[in-house]
């Protein structure tokens, strides 16, 4: 039998971890971000693409939007988890968050690719 | 082990008036407020990613969207929640380390979060909004 109490939500060392280490590749990318950002100061259409034109802002700006999906699927799952507390509805509030967010990967995928 | 913590009896104030939620409290209740509006905004903030990236007429409409009065203070606004999530998420990556655990670098630490991401929300809505 397993010994322990039910205290909400926050089970997981996986998961924590993987909210940690994506809560860290978009802080980095944050900061990457802003430096570019202040230092081309894009002030047109042309300047603010070029700024992802290139193959490794693509790849990092993937990168990021994956791990704020994954991270935001930890994140509002947990918060369902505090909050929703009939199962039925509870399960809905999942499926339907990690529904969406496999569809804003993909359309994120679509912009940076078909820009 | 968890189970005699949680049964030793402790003091209790639920009175909702007399509650004080100190400053540590308050960054962290805004930390999940801040996550849950990105979350919720995120088709919106994609569609605009997606108008100021795709044509010079998307661009076009991306910029008179962002140019409304309402919609930069909207912005502002979100930009507060982001830098907000971003830097008491970097206080909560310390505290997972152990670093800054005790009462007094915990409240520092929370306003030196509060101080910091309002500053750097007013630098970037000064430099990109206005
Ligand atoms: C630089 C970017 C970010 C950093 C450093 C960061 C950091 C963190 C950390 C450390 C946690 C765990 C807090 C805890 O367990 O108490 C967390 C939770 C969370 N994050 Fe982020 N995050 C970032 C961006 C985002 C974004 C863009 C979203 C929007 C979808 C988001 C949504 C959430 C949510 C919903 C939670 C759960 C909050 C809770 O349980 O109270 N995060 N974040």
């Amino acid at each position: 039998m397993v010994n322990r109490i039910v205290v909400g939500a926050h089970y997981g060392l996986k998961d924590w971890i993987i909210q940690r280490a994506t809560a860290i590749i978009m802080a980095i990318y944050t900061v990457i971000f802003l430096a570019v950002v202040g230092a081309v100061s894009p002030n047109s259409f042309e300047a603010w693409r070029g700024i992802f034109a290139g193959g490794f802002m693509k790849f990092i700006t993937f990168l990021f939007f994956v791990s704020l999906f994954y991270h935001a699927w930890i994140g509002v799952r947990d918060i369902w988890m505090d909050y929703a507390k009939p199962d039925g509805l509870r399960l809905v509030l999942m499926i339907a968050t990690a529904a969406v967010l496999v569809g804003y990967a993909g359309w994120a995928v679509q912009i940076l690719w078909r820009m | 082990m968890a189970e005699m913590a949680i049964k030793k009896k402790r003091p209790k104030n639920l009175d909702i008036m007399t509650i004080r939620l100190p400053l540590p409290g308050i960054l962290s209740i805004l930390h999940r407020i801040s996550g849950a509006v990105i979350f919720l905004l995120l088709p919106v903030l994609l569609w605009l990613f997606q108008s100021s990236l795709t044509s010079p007429e998307t661009f076009a409409t991306f910029k008179s969207v962002v140019g409304n009065p309402l919609v930069k203070i909207v912005l502002l606004g979100l930009i507060w929640l982001y830098m907000h999530h971003f830097c008491a998420g970097i206080r909560y990556l310390l505290l997972d380390l152990h670093k800054g655990v005790d009462l007094a670098s915990a409240r520092l630490s929370s306003k030196i979060v509060f101080v910091v991401s309002i500053a750097l929300t007013l630098i970037i809505g000064a430099k990109v909004l206005w």
